[in-house]
């Protein structure tokens, strides 16, 4: 469906009057997601740093509004005139590899507005709340001139802290009532958190449920130059919007005037993750059209051995015969 | 990798009952595609809107309200006008048959009425998508 072409570069993604040929966009974006490989070439001619691009994740449980506080905070930097872009990731099906991508629901406000541009994403069998594309597709959106992407992940659980290292700023939404879910958080969702919202703040247990985050914040071993702030909102009558996107304000602040070094850190780790992708990718293409392996791997896994003896074997194999 | 077919499922207009809609975003997520769903009253602008930035490779729209002639002529045109009249398009729903001739006439290339099974839409979908 895509022709990629070897000449591909970011004026490519623009019509000639300048504006943004969202249909060409969204068409690499597809193949970013069904063939990565094939997108890299065309992603290193049209990547460039944009050092102002906003980026933020918002992740949290199922059902706590993450989609209905994305909407709000497109139309917050919408007056502001900011180009806004969402990622917005939801499970896939791991026996069909189906999924129902219902998140834009929310947004359908800004569906016409030519300066918003959303995509659902399926996590395609991802862990941890992303999907394999999202990084490549975020850097995409902020490389074609896009001021703030928001990235809204799977709102499955403990798992999902991939986010924290994609974006510059994590908003971890709860809700009154969840109980004994916070204690759930407590070990890993906690730690993601710049920014904590809790949403329906209207709903009885808000109060108790902000003290019982600044408890376990103060709990906090480390010390840390960012404390994140507690922040109520009720998303769907817009209550709240203000004093979050403040706190996102200062946060970014923070990160860029006095801690710069916490931003590269976060870069960092985006390089070490596209190295490993590209380490397994590799891997996986090599042992794919090796007609070595793919005898051993029949023989192994027909005999029923011992899986330990069977990697252990596997990785003789892998020095001596495969040549690597 | 494999390149997944994406399909948006909209409800045009104003009619409030979406269970048909979501029964067949449930069947062709268990096909294994990715359903876009964009829910009840959608403008016709909005929905080519959001096909073109999901770039689904179908759209299939729900209508039980009697305003097909209107409603689905209306988004394959807008989808000409957009460049995108390659998006294969459908529509399902309570649709009197004589109606249909003039549909498939406007760009909507096939009708499913109450009746249909989801695997005559399923398979529907995988013969005409591009690709």
């Amino acid at each position: 469906m895509y022709a990629a072409s070897a000449t591909m570069n970011k004026d490519d993604f623009f019509l000639p009057h300048g504006k943004l040929n969202i249909r060409r966009l969204a068409r690499f974006i597809s193949l970013i997601e069904d063939n990565p490989e094939e997108a890299q070439a065309d992603l290193a001619q049209v990547y460039c740093e944009n050092h102002q691009a906003l980026l933020l994740g918002i992740t949290g449980p199922p059902g706590v509004g993450k989609s209905t506080l994305t909407d709000r905070l497109i139309a917050h930097y919408r007056s502001l005139d900011k180009k806004v872009a969402v990622i917005a990731v939801d499970a896939s099906s791991p026996f069909t590899g189906g999924a129902i991508l219902g998140d834009r629901i929310r947004m359908s406000s800004h569906a016409t507005d030519a300066e918003v541009f959303i995509r659902s994403m399926g996590s395609r069998g991802n862990l941890g709340g992303l999907a394999p594309a999202t990084m490549d597709v975020m850097n995409l959106l902020t490389s074609v001139g896009f001021d703030v992407v928001l990235i809204e992940s799977v709102g499955v659980g403990q798992t999902e802290v991939d986010i924290m290292h994609l974006v510059d700023t994590v908003l971890l939404v709860l809700m009154p009532g969840l109980g004994d879910d916070v204690q759930a958080l407590k070990a890993g969702m906690m730690e993601i958190a710049d920014i904590f919202v809790i949403n329906k703040a209207d709903k009885p247990g808000a109060q108790q449920l902000q003290s019982e985050i600044a408890m376990l914040l103060s709990l906090r071993q480390e010390r840390l130059a960012w404390t994140p702030p507690i922040v109520e909102t009720v998303a769907t009558e817009a209550r709240g919007i203000e004093a979050l996107t403040a706190a996102i304000a200062q946060h970014s602040e923070y990160l860029n005037s006095r801690h710069a070094e916490e931003k590269q850190r976060k870069r960092d780790h985006r390089f070490q993750r596209m190295v490993q992708q590209k380490i397994l990718t590799l891997a996986l293409h090599f042992l794919q059209d090796n007609q070595a392996y793919q005898q051993w791997a029949r023989e192994a896994s027909a005999a029923a051995v011992n899986p330990y003896a069977a990697m252990r074997d596997f990785e003789n194999h892998i020095k001596l015969k495969w040549e690597v | 990798m494999e390149e997944k077919i994406r399909v948006l499922i909209a409800k045009p207009g104003l009619d409030g009952h979406d269970r048909g809609a979501k029964f067949i975003a449930q069947a062709l997520r268990d096909a294994g595609m990715e359903v876009i769903y964009t829910g009840l009253r959608q403008t016709p602008a909005s929905i080519v809107a959001t096909a073109i930035q999901e770039d689904v490779d179908a759209i299939g729209l729900s209508i039980l309200s009697g305003a097909h002639n209107t409603l689905l002529p209306r988004v394959a045109q807008l989808l000409k006008e957009k460049g995108a009249e390659d998006i294969l398009l459908f529509g399902g729903g309570v649709i009197p048959a004589e109606d249909i001739p003039y549909l498939k006439e406007h760009g909507i290339k096939e009708v499913f009425t109450p009746g249909a099974s989801s695997s005559e839409i399923i398979e529907f979908i995988r013969t005409h998508v591009r690709r």
